[in-house]
C-alpha cells in the first residue's frame, strides 16, 4: 500500500474542511472493509486519508413514527440485529444480515457501503426500494439526494469529493407490506451475489397489488429498481400467473457482466427467476399480515 | 521525505502500547513486526479468510483490512491474550481435545471467532455455529472437528 497521510479529525466541521482543502486527493475511512481492499492493490491512491473513527454522533441509529434514519457510521451488524429495525423495515435488517460474514459486517458501516457504490452489495437496492434520502455534509452546507439519483455507475455516486454522507433516511415499511430478500449464491455463502433480488408489496383491501418495489443487485452499473415489474401488479391479484408474468420484465430491467458467478445471459434468467420467487414470497407475508 | 506516520496509544492484551507507527501500517503487520506478537497469522489478505482475526474492544476485525491507526483508543485483543498465564480457555482446551484443528494456521483466527460467539451466545445451536464460524477458512477441511469443539466448549465439557 503507499504511503498517505492519515487524519482522524474528531468534528463533522473538521472533516468538511480537510475535504475542502485536500479534495479529490483526500478519501474518507470508516470500516476499511471497501477501501482498504481497493488500496492494497493500489487502484485506490490517496494522498490524504480522512478517517471518520473519532467524529461523534455518527453511530445512531433511530427508528420511530418518522421512519427510519441511518447515521452513516453504523456498522452492518447493528442494522442486522437492532429489534426496533428489525421491526419496521425487515427487509433492510435481512439485506444487512446477508453481507459477507458476521466480521466484515462488524467493520463494514452503512455510510461506507453507499459511498463504496459497489453495485454487488446488498444493501443499496434495497434503500432504493424504501425510498431512501441521502444526507450529505460539505464546508458550504448540505444537501439531500434520493437514492434514485445517487448511484451513477460502477463505485460511483453523486458525492463530491468535498462531501461526506451523514446518514441515511427511508420511511418505515407500510403496514401490512410484505417482504423478501431472496440472494441466489452459486459459490460460496460468504460471495457476492450472482443476483440478489428485494421485494416490497401491498395489498388493498380486497387482496390486490396496491404497491410493489423490486430492487435488483449484482445486475448492473447501479443497485437497480425494477420499475416495470412492480407496474405491472399494481391493481392486480398475486396470482402465480401475474407474478410470473411481471418477473419476465426483470430481463430487460438489468444489465449483468459475465463473470465467475455465470454469463450475462444466465444472470439475466436467473434476474427473472429470483423476482419471481421475492414476489411469491412477499406476496404470501402481505396476505398473512 | 519519510513516510507519515501517526501516534498510537492503546491497550494490547491489557498491557498499554504506545508509540509512532507508519500510516500506512496494517494492523496484521504492526502486531507481528512492531509488537513482535506472532499469533495473528495473515491469510489471504482481502478479510475473506479470518486467519487474522483479532479483536478491537468488542469488534472483531480482519486484521489485515484495518490500520493500525484505526487501533488507536482501543483495548486489542490477540490470541495470545485469550489464556492467562497459566490456564488456557475453555474454547482453546476444546479445540485441543476435540481435533478443532490440524495444521494450525487458521486456529488463532478460529479461537478469537469461536470466543467472541460464546460471549454472544453462551449455548449455540449448530447452525448458529456453522452461520458464525462460516466467516472462518480452515484449508485442511477440520470444519466437523472446529463445530465439535465449540459445542464442546459452550457445554463445559471441555
Amino acid at each position: 500500500m503507499r504511503a498517505f497521510d492519515f487524519k482522524a479529525p474528531d468534528s463533522l466541521d473538521a472533516v468538511c474542511a480537510l475535504l475542502a482543502q485536500y479534495g479529490s486527493d483526500a478519501k474518507l475511512l470508516a470500516g476499511g472493509t471497501g477501501l482498504l481492499n481497493l488500496m492494497k492493490q493500489e487502484l485506490v491512491q490517496p494522498a490524504v486519508l480522512v478517517s471518520l473513527q473519532r467524529v461523534p454522533g455518527l453511530d445512531t441509529l433511530t427508528v420511530d413514527g418518522n421512519g427510519i434514519c441511518a447515521g452513516a457510521g453504523v456498522r452492518h451488524r447493528r442494522m442486522e440485529t437492532d429489534t426496533a429495525l428489525q421491526q419496521a423495515a425487515p427487509l433492510l435488517a435481512a439485506a444487512y444480515g446477508h453481507v459477507a460474514t458476521v466480521r466484515i459486517r462488524m467493520s463494514a458501516t452503512v455510510g461506507g457501503g453507499l459511498a463504496h457504490a459497489d453495485p454487488a452489495m446488498d444493501a443499496p437496492a434495497v434503500w432504493r426500494v424504501l425510498g431512501a434520502t441521502m444526507h450529505l455534509r460539505s464546508a458550504s452546507g448540505t444537501r439531500q439526494v434520493a437514492a434514485d439519483e445517487f448511484f451513477e455507475d460502477f463505485y460511483t455516486t453523486s458525492l463530491a469529493p468535498e462531501e461526506v454522507l451523514t446518514e441515511v433516511t427511508a420511511p418505515a415499511l407500510p403496514a401490512g407490506a410484505g417482504w423478501s430478500y431472496q440472494k441466489f449464491l452459486p459459490r460460496s455463502a460468504d460471495d457476492y451475489a450472482a443476483v440478489s433480488v428485494s421485494a416490497l408489496l401491498c395489498l388493498d383491501g380486497d387482496g390486490r397489488v396496491a404497491q410493489a418495489r423490486v430492487g435488483i443487485g449484482s445486475a448492473a452499473p447501479i443497485p437497480v429498481l425494477a420499475q416495470a415489474v412492480g407496474a405491472a401488479l399494481i391493481g392486480r391479484q398475486p396470482t402465480p400467473q401475474a407474478i410470473a408474468a411481471a418477473a419476465e420484465l426483470a430481463r430487460d430491467a438489468v444489465d449483468p457482466l459475465d463473470d465467475l458467478r455465470g454469463s450475462a445471459a444466465y444472470k439475466r434468467d436467473m434476474a427473472v427467476v429470483f423476482t419471481r420467487r421475492a414476489l411469491t414470497e412477499a406476496a404470501a407475508r402481505a396476505r398473512r399480515a | 521525505m519519510s513516510d507519515p506516520t501517526v501516534t498510537l496509544s492503546l491497550r494490547i492484551n491489557g498491557t498499554p502500547w504506545q508509540g509512532e507507527v507508519l500510516a500506512n501500517r496494517l494492523l496484521v503487520d504492526f502486531l507481528r513486526y512492531d509488537v513482535g506478537l506472532t499469533g495473528t497469522k495473515e491469510g489471504c489478505g482481502v478479510g475473506v479468510c479470518g486467519a487474522c482475526t483479532v479483536r478491537l474492544n468488542d469488534r472483531l476485525v480482519s486484521s489485515c483490512l484495518t490500520l493500525a491507526a484505526m487501533a488507536d483508543g482501543t483495548e486489542l485483543t490477540t490470541v495470545e491474550g485469550l489464556a492467562g498465564r497459566e490456564e488456557l480457555k475453555p474454547i482453546q482446551r476444546a479445540f485441543i481435545e476435540h481435533g478443532g484443528f490440524q495444521c494450525g494456521i487458521c486456529t488463532p483466527g478460529q479461537l478469537m471467532a469461536a470466543q467472541a460467539l460464546l460471549e454472544h451466545d453462551a449455548n449455540p445451536s449448530e447452525d448458529a455455529i456453522k452461520a458464525w464460524m462460516m466467516s472462518n477458512l480452515c484449508r485442511c477441511t477440520g470444519y466437523y472437528g472446529i463445530v465439535r469443539s465449540v459445542k464442546a466448549a459452550a457445554g463445559g465439557a471441555a
